[in-house]
């Protein structure tokens, strides 16, 4: 055994518990003692709660010594994005408005976890609400990058990524509204993946785009991501858009369908013109790859991918400008001292003004103006209009290829403070995951290589509710590399 | 699509129920602008004809039996309350 405990794969950790060779206490300890050890300089966590992790694990060692375990996710450290309500827990979202709201309830897809028997460990930062690429609009800290701590994790789901690239957590949950998991994984040398719209339910999601968002899994190998996207998978009475099919058995999947001669498309939009963005040359040498196993690589178009961006930035801020508008200094938010009285509003604008970070005040005003009186028709129906002509656009390439392969991002992690004076700069580093979030479908990131020291990742896109496939297509992959081996020198 | 360059930006800051300072609002109009401008590109496409999307998968309506559950007790509910007093949120007075 070569690598320490906080390093291992859940799956050799879950044999090692079920043969009675560690304990889940031993191994919470030695994720516990990693992030102690690395966190100020990493600072993934906003938090995290050491005896409550401890006594997880204690009840986990128990059940095993009983003989019931449930399953390979038992006992297993898995990091909780910020955003993720998990009772009588902190749920900040990175935001000062809610700094001190302790969750009264278990998110889904945290009672599912609790089910399976996984150590829930901490919570990770984030770009506030999720909204960002590269968790700089954290309210609470800046994360780091494990492999050059002077860039970005990559965001929103930064704190997810880090962790888990870091040690800090054998894997973690994440969100993903249009890129947010993918996108940091790939910055960090992880597997991440975002589920079909409506395969994890987002009852205990905070919301930010609900016709957006969806719960995913990140970990570092493509086997534990498998496992933990089939622990919170499945149809929730709670959230009227998961959907009623069946959850494969993932894991079963990946060696079921080995071997398989896959047809690839490569999406002609995104690969013209971009010759010279510093990820493509690791991502042509996976492309290579897949060749070399005797699958088929063919250019598709996907003709409407330039009106992504401005379609996405429409129908998320809108939805955001009213998903937000909870938080009103009320019910269960940070509420201002200071405000005039003889405005009845004035409290909300006060409480919303001082809890609120600049991305989110930005996003909720571009939003309550594309929804508002005069605009609707221009902005907001026109965007789901164009959302209608991007989704087709997949429907027709799916007809013709399994999957799609492209970078996950045009660059690997750039340095802080490069694009912080200009949103729409920030905005088009999310050029290449923003689409499958409006077609709502699966897309996965896996690391394929390294430019100037930082981790490069491969997307496959792949067809509505196949993440399956997906998870497959990048197991062959990862078993014929070493990228789940290598970690960052911290 | 409207004319950007002509946000009125006390207005949906008003809508928004944001407090902007004076700064911020110079900031944010300008920034709304150049993203207005970037989006404006959707007028490069006739969608005429096309039905809007608003959710990804075509979905039927879901039903359910209207029968009260269990819902969070008053006092939980209440916990994250900025203020409040005899199971209620206190409001400051907003009429004489």
């Amino acid at each position: 055994m070569s690598a320490e405990l906080y390093y291992k794969s859940a799956s050799e950790l879950s044999g090692l518990l079920d043969r009675k060779e560690i304990s889940s206490v031993e191994l919470t300890q030695s994720v516990i003692d990693r992030t102690k050890a690395v966190d100020d300089l990493v600072q993934a966590f906003n938090s995290f709660d050491e005896e409550d992790a401890l006594a997880q694990a204690e009840e986990s060692d128990a059940r095993r010594k009983r003989g019931e375990s449930l399953g390979s996710l038992d006992g297993i450290p898995v990091g909780i994005k910020d955003v993720l309500a998990v009772k009588d827990q902190p749920l900040t979202c990175s935001s000062k408005i809610l700094a001190d709201f302790i969750s009264p309830y278990d998110a889904t897809c945290i009672q599912k976890l609790k089910r399976s028997g996984a150590v829930l460990w901490g919570r990770l930062n984030m770009d506030e609400f999720a909204m960002g690429s590269s968790t700089e609009n954290s309210a609470t800290k800046v994360t780091g990058n494990p492999w050059k701590l002077d860039c970005i994790p990559g965001g929103s789901s930064g704190g997810s990524a880090a962790a888990v690239s870091a040690g800090e957590a054998i894997v973690s949950l994440g969100s993903d509204t249009g890129g947010s998991i993918r996108q940091p994984a790939s910055h960090c040398g992880i597997v991440g993946l975002k589920p079909t719209y409506g395969r994890v339910s987002r009852y205990g999601l905070a919301a930010f785009a609900s016709s957006l968002d969806q719960v995913g899994p990140m970990g570092r190998t493509v086997w534990d991501t498998a496992a933990l996207l089939e622990s919170i998978s499945g149809h929730d009475p709670n959230d009227s858009t998961s959907y009623r099919i069946d959850v494969p058995d993932y894991v079963q999947a990946i060696e079921q369908l080995k071997g398989r001669k896959w047809t690839f498309g490569l999406p002609k939009e995104y690969f013209e013109n971009a010759e010279d963005t510093a990820s493509m040359g690791p991502v042509k040498e996976a492309i290579e790859f897949y060749k070399s196993l005797g699958c088929e690589i063919k250019e598709v178009s996907l003709p409407h991918t330039a009106y992504a961006v401005a379609t996405y930035y429409i129908v998320a801020t809108a939805e955001a400008s009213s998903n937000l508008a909870r938080y009103d200094g009320i019910r269960y938010t940070h509420r201002a001292e200071s405000f005039d009285a003889k405005d009845s509003v004035d409290i909300y604008c006060q409480s919303r003004a001082e809890g609120f970070g600049n991305e989110v005040k930005r996003r909720v005003l571009l939003g309550t103006y594309v929804l508002s009186s005069g605009y609707y028709d221009a902005y907001y129906l026109k965007a789901q209009k164009t959302r209608t002509l991007i989704r087709r656009d997949f429907e027709e390439v799916f007809k013709d290829v399994d999957a799609l392969l492209t970078p996950t991002a045009p660059s690997p992690a750039f340095k802080r403070g490069a694009h912080s004076g200009d949103p729409l700069s920030m905005y088009l580093s999310d050029i290449y995951t923003i689409s499958a979030n409006l077609a709502g479908i699966p897309g996965l990131s896996v690391p394929c290589g390294y430019v100037d020291g930082l981790p490069v990742g491969l997307q496959i896109l792949g067809k509505p509710f196949k993440e399956d496939e997906i998870l497959a297509m990048g197991n062959e992959f990862e078993s014929a590399h070493n990228f789940k081996h290598e970690h960052p020198g911290l | 699509m409207a004319d950007a360059s002509h946000i009125d930006i006390d207005k949906v800051a008003e809508l928004a129920r944001i407090a902007l300072t004076d700064e911020e609002k110079a900031k944010f109009s300008s920034q709304l602008e150049s993203i207005l401008g970037y989006i404006d590109k959707l007028n490069e496409l006739d969608t005429t004809d096309v039905e809007p999307t608003a959710h990804p998968h075509s979905v039927e309506n879901v039903w359910r039996e209207d029968r009260a559950t269990s819902e969070l007790p008053t006092s939980e509910a209440l916990k994250n309350a900025p203020k409040q007093r005899q199971n209620m949120f206190v409001v400051p007075k907003v009429v004489e």
